[in-house]
């Protein structure tokens, strides 16, 4: 193949290359070396971005390099920088999480590094076995960073659960991979969708292998039935850490997802929706009521982010154009407003898991009445409330559900919303309304200049969505440029 | 006897299916881990045979070569340095897994049925030719997973060389003792 090929993917060879520096120089430098390592991984996360948008552009049409594997157009290059954005911010909120509770660093960031190369293949993969592959890449860096802090017995136990169900659910993936091969004798999604329009199928083995890679993907996004693991492993991980795989492999999850079921298999369009309706429903349902009894604040934001998954899936389910973009732009939203909010997280916690609890909220808004603020803004995003990022993402992707003629999703969804605002209003009436001595029981905030920004950014972001929607509205219809997309 | 000849590849494919179910049926339920290590080889062995009767010589020679050469021996290593005797059995260990085995039990039944509906035992075109053609070219078996491996999928196979680094991290990052943990209480800091 030719060698100018090789030029669009010049930022994941940059990553790659980056990650193994930050390996080894992470070897010998104590706990002194923490920031320098930080800066350093930021700033090789920030260089992939700047060759992102030289070399990983497309010129005009999308095209196909490297042996098909992967497709350069614009749905791509949104993603990438999607999860760059939200492995700079997890960077940042690690370094003095990792500092306080004493763990190295130079794995840590690799790994993040690592698990963003898996992602930007995941993003821009046209073909199932470079999806499959990135999407293996990602879980397993993953995996490692659920059990980070490996003295913690939550930490292991998360990332065991993770681990084993993670496993079987890419054997379930790759199962339907095999089977649509056997069916169609192309790995190529073009060339799947080619062979469908041509001759639309009722073969049962390849319905069958649409549908356990469906349910592949559901369990990748965490929608129910397939969520079992994400509350104990979101529970579990190191709080970036939580952060970081509740928004990053979701956003790259829901890429594979549109990329393989919006683009190539759109002619069975008939055949999969009602699964994907369903999951939608079901998620928008359990991930709600379930979050309403827990008092366990990362547990409770991992049942959120459940419910935040069927949100997204409306639009899928729309399977037009208007939906595909809906779920680009609810993917924004939730990717700064879930970090933000674990941002929070991360600075009330002191060694030993303590400050978890909804209780520890306690009173913030008269001993930090920035962060308090911070959090009520975001948490009304996460709830939808005007006029917040959050409300417009959610509008969007209800807006595709009716357009398409769903309306009945959309009214589960509108009505779980409302629910939702239940629980996140919990912690709003710890941080504002609660007086006396329970306001003094609270968890102190700790100090750590690095989670404040990105908690600042994550606001402005929000806020910034939410009160000029319009240029981030055209990114994310910038990103309908895709091979095989509608 | 003209069938069994015209048909021998076929009947010997069931037996060896056949074998090898019975052999992964016996990894899971013999109580012995040495008998089902054991076991597990025998279903390597026969689905190395399995991949020869497709005309996949490379893959059977790695299905015997990785799996029943490295990764038994890695079994076997484990099994005898822990010590299997002072072992507890759990009685109670499969009766949770009744509703997954059910929903097992579909998906197996709804392939065979749909297998045996579109008639997929029927149509057999895996002769060599079929399998070697790369570029138009009829190569040899290595040469043609070669080819294409190195060509088309050089990308996914760079990617698998990341994924094997990061499982050896995984595995030094929870194995090694961690530095910092150890150093005094009282510095912290920044």
């Amino acid at each position: 193949m030719p060698l100018e090929q090789f030029v669009p993917f010049i930022p994941e060879i940059f990553l790659a290359i980056a990650s193994f520096v930050l390996l080894v120089g992470g070897i010998g430098l104590g706990r002194r070396g923490m920031r320098p390592l930080a800066l350093g991984a930021v700033g090789s996360l920030v260089v992939t971005g700047i060759l992102v948008w030289l070399f990983g552009r497309p010129a005009g049409e999308p095209e196909v390099i490297l042996g098909g594997m992967l497709a350069i157009d614009t749905f791509a290059v949104f993603f990438k920088l999607l999860v760059l954005a939200s492995a700079i911010l997890t960077i940042m909120l690690a370094t003095g999480f990792l500092e306080r509770f004493r763990y190295g660093g130079g794995e840590f960031f690799a790994l993040i590094l690592t698990a963003t190369l898996g992602m930007f293949v995941m993003a821009s993969g046209v073909n199932l076995v470079s999806l499959y592959v990135g999407l293996e890449l990602m879980a397993l860096s993953s995996y490692v960073l659920v059990g980070y802090c490996k003295l913690e017995v939550k930490s292991n136990e998360g990332a065991v659960k993770y681990f084993v169900l993670g496993a079987m659910s890419s054997g379930i993936l790759l199962y339907g991979i095999s089977l649509v091969y056997g069916s169609l004798g192309t790995l190529d999604l073009m060339e799947i969708k080619t062979a469908l329009v041509a001759a639309p199928q009722d073969n049962l083995v390849l319905m069958l292998g649409i549908v356990l890679m469906a349910f592949g993907m559901l369990f990748k996004v965490a929608a129910v039935p397939f969520h079992v693991w994400s509350p104990d492993a979101y529970e579990g991980a190191p709080t970036p850490v939580t952060a970081f795989i509740s928004v990053a492999p979701k956003a790259a999850a829901f890429a594979m997802f549109l990329r393989i079921f919006a683009g190539a298999f759109s002619p069975e369009i008939d055949h999969w929706r009602s699964v994907i309706w369903l999951a939608a429903a079901m998620t928008m349902i359990f991930g709600n009521i379930a979050a309403l009894s827990q008092d366990n604040v990362k547990r409770m934001l991992a049942y959120s982010s459940i419910a935040h998954a069927g949100y997204a899936l409306m639009g899928v389910v729309a399977g037009t154009a208007y939906g595909t973009w809906s779920v680009l732009m609810y993917m924004l939203v939730y990717t700064f407003m879930n970090i933000g909010a674990f941002g929070l997280v991360v600075l009330l916690e002191t060694r030993g898991y303590a400050g978890e609890t909804v209780k520890d909220w306690a009173g913030l808004s008269k001993k930090a009445p920035a962060a308090a603020a911070g959090m009520l803004i975001l948490l009304l995003a996460l709830a939808g409330i005007p006029p917040t990022g959050g409300f417009m993402s959610k509008l969007y992707v209800f807006a595709a559900a009716i357009n398409a003629g769903y309306i009945w999703l959309a009214v589960i969804g509108v009505l779980m919303s409302a629910v939702s605002l239940y629980y996140y209003f919990r912690i709003v009436v710890q941080m504002y309304l609660v007086e006396g001595e329970e306001a003094e029981s609270g968890a102190e905030l700790v100090r750590d200049r690095w989670a404040e920004g990105v908690v600042l950014v994550s606001v402005l972001v929000v806020m910034a969505i939410g009160v000029y929607p319009a240029p981030f509205v055209g990114w994310a219809q910038g990103g309908l440029n895709a091979l095989g997309l509608m | 006897m003209d069938f069994l000849v015209s048909h021998f590849a076929e009947i010997l494919f069931y037996i060896l299916a056949a074998l090898a179910v019975l052999g992964s049926v016996g990894v899971i339920t013999l109580k012995n881990p040495v008998n089902a290590a054991l076991s597990l080889l025998g279903t390597f062995f026969i689905v190395a045979v399995l991949f020869v009767l497709q005309h996949a010589e490379f893959l059977a020679a790695v299905q015997v070569m990785v799996y029943a050469g490295g990764i038994m021996v890695l079994f076997l290593f484990v099994i005898m340095l822990v010590s299997v005797k002072g072992l507890k059995t759990q009685a109670a260990f499969l009766s949770p897994l009744v509703p997954v085995a059910i929903i097992g039990a579909i998906l197996v039944g709804a392939l065979i049925t749909s297998a045996v509906l579109l008639g997929v035992f029927a149509t057999g075109d895996g002769g060599p030719e079929a399998l070697q053609m790369v570029d138009g070219a009829v190569l040899g078996n290595t040469e043609a997973v070669g080819m294409v491996l190195y060509t088309k999928y050089l990308v996914p196979f760079e990617v698998v060389s990341v994924v094997l680094l990061v499982a050896m991290i995984g595995a030094i990052v929870f194995g090694r003792k961690d530095r910092f943990i150890e150093e005094q209480e009282g510095e912290v800091g920044s």
